[in-house]
């Protein structure tokens, strides 16, 4: 297929769409509102339903019902407003529902501003809302990326009965690149037999529901979940490694982050200094392999985040104490410059020697 | 032997949890009633949320979802969206429906979503306690308003189906009670109305049911129905508040 020239929030709307999204339920707040604006205009050539919500709460509960009665649904918003989102995210991933949610990051912390930002990690894979759950959470770095996690997002969703969380920062949103729409790998998908539909007289009705009174019933539904989660651990964990065989340093950073970062690594390069990339696409499950899998060359890992500090956090968890850490973050919708890259992974190889 | 009386196959035989004396019972068996009798039972999808309504997706003989606190307006609206077939209808109280569920029951009517809500009011929170709710009438003692809710600290009683009918897209609002057998009737007449439209595709229609709370008013069974009559029905005044033809 041709590629076609598309801005990244009304592309990832052209690849739900393909990826078999028929309803969308969202909420205006820059810098997301192409995406929903490409909805309202192509859903219903598609037999699909656009619904502008009150707001973020109800859309995301729109999003809940929706599930549950069997439909292909998802939700996009920014960072303030996939905070009032988080009570139905907590409630779909309780009650077992598929959904896809889409987060255009911005700056915070409340309303902060409309630039880009990567301060969202937290709230999209520590939960975010109240209890135990987890959901798989991608961080494409480029539209072709996005576009195609897009178009199996609805899949994976509806392999496990689980909600999936795409996260873009508002670069991804707003820049143009070249794109081709792709066919996922098919996945075979279980019968959606729980669905609220009516019991046509023909079976028990169906119930969808998160409330479990009973302390062992709980336990039991959570433990159920914790099964799903290490599936997903075990067969969605993705990230791209980069010039990763005898680095000095290891630069780690998700998203369009992680390009500036490539830039610094090739003008390392030409300096002669070996510096590796470890990019998480799933920031959950988040890939504790790769961390394992640095080679004795390495000295120590720069964290690299238009934040101040978020996935640091995993980064410690996965190096376990080996290496020593580093932290370059921008935040606020400042974007990080290469020079700073660079000047930094020479302060740690100098702090090395 | 003849059977005189029997219950709806539209509820379970699961034992419901709701207080001695309280009403919830009634309506619940007057929704599964009428869910019968317009034959729709099968292509049912009732919406529970917070408060005492919260397991009666356990009661009711149909596909059920529950949903968070105050919302069920907009879990039913993806519900009907994606199978406009279904008869979709929300059981809301009044700490769910008139306090955190504003938004959600205004917007739902506002969008004219054919769906249908029955709404129990009973002037007070009866699942967390017995708390004061936007409901609970000037003077009457809650866990939290303690000597008595007063003007000045938290305003008057909400008049939701009052608000309600002023909004184009609702269809059928009225206001019923559940304190005597005739009223019971009423009641049921005004539920099967409310779904008859939705069924027709008319509209929204919502149905609020003056109710007890005998537990959380502290009164037995009989003297809370008294209370209902004496202090309930004179603020919140029983009857049609607007029906299809007043829509149009």
């Amino acid at each position: 297929m041709a590629k076609v020239l598309m801005k990244g929030n009304e592309a990832i709307a052209e690849a739900a769409i393909r990826g078999g999204c028929k309803y969308f339920f969202g909420y205006p707040i820059t810098p997301q509102n192409e995406l929903p604006e490409y909805m309202s205009r192509e859903l219903p050539k598609n037999d699909g339903v656009f619904l502008q919500a009150e707001s973020e709460v109800a859309a995301i509960n729109m999003v809940y019902g929706a599930a549950g009665a069997g439909g292909r649904v998802m939700t996009s918003s920014s960072s303030p407003g996939i905070a009032l989102k988080q009570e139905g995210i907590t409630y779909i991933a309780g009650a077992n529902l598929p959904c896809v949610i889409v987060n255009i990051v911005r700056g915070g912390p409340g309303l902060g501003g409309i630039q880009p930002a990567q301060s969202d990690y937290f709230q999209s894979v520590k939960g975010g809302g109240n209890g135990d759950y987890s959901m798989p959470v991608f961080a494409p770095a480029n539209l072709q990326e996005m576009v195609d996690i897009m178009m199996e997002a609805f899949d994976i969703a509806d392999y496990y009965r689980n909600p999936v969380m795409v996260i873009g920062d508002g670069m991804i949103g707003q820049m143009m690149e070249p794109i081709e729409f792709n066919k996922p790998e098919p996945r075979e998908l279980p019968v959606k037999d729980w669905i609220t539909n009516g019991t046509k007289g023909e079976r028990k009705p169906n119930i969808i529901n998160s409330l479990f009174l009973d302390a062992q019933d709980l336990e039991d539904h959570n433990l159920e979940a914790v099964t799903k989660y290490e599936a997903m651990r075990a067969n969605e964990t993705r990230v791209e490694v980069f010039n990763m065989e005898n680095p000095e340093i290891v630069l780690t950073a998700y998203g369009t982050t992680s390009r500036i970062c490539k830039n610094a690594i090739m003008a390392l390069k030409e300096e002669g200094i070996e510096v590796g990339l470890i990019r998480p696409i799933t920031i959950w499950p988040f890939p504790d392999q790769a961390f394992e899998d640095i080679p004795e060359s390495a000295k120590g890992i720069l964290v690299v985040e238009m934040s101040q500090g978020q996935m640091i956090e995993d980064v410690k968890i996965a190096n376990n104490g080996r290496l020593p850490i580093g932290f370059h973050g921008r935040s606020g919708g400042m974007i990080p410059d290469p020079k700073d890259i660079i000047a930094k992974v020479k302060e740690m190889i100098g702090g090395a020697k | 032997m003849t059977t005189v009386y029997k219950k709806s196959k539209g509820l379970t035989d699961v034992e419901m949890h709701f207080c001695p004396g309280c009403t919830h019972g009634t309506i619940h068996k007057l929704v599964a009633e009428v869910l019968v009798e317009l034959d729709v039972l099968d292509r049912s999808v009732g919406v529970v949320p917070v408060g005492c309504s919260a397991l009666s997706y356990d009661y009711f003989n149909c596909d059920m979802q529950q949903a968070s606190h105050g919302r069920a307006p907009a879990v039913a609206t993806g519900i009907k969206r994606v199978n406009p077939d279904l008869v979709t209808w929300t059981y809301q109280g009044d700490g769910d429906l008139a306090s955190i569920g504003t938004a959600e029951i205004i917007h739902a009517a506002h969008r004219g979503e054919k769906i249908t809500t029955i709404f129990v009011n009973n002037a007070i929170y009866g699942m967390t306690g017995g708390q004061m709710a936007p409901t609970t009438l000037i003077g009457q003692k809650t866990t939290t308003s303690p000597l008595g809710r007063t003007v000045e600290h938290s305003g008057m009683p909400l008049r939701v189906s009052e608000m309600l009918a002023t909004i184009d897209g609702a269809k059928f609002v009225e206001r019923v009670s559940v304190d005597t057998p005739a009223n019971i009737r009423k009641t049921k007449k005004a539920i099967k109305k409310a779904f008859e439209l939705q069924i027709s595709g008319e509209g929204f229609g919502i149905v609020e049911i003056l109710s007890t709370c005998p537990t959380n008013w502290g009164l037995t069974p009989v003297d809370a129905i008294k209370w209902l009559q004496d202090n309930m029905i004179e603020y919140y005044p029983l009857g049609n508040l607007r029906t299809p033809e007043e829509a149009k």
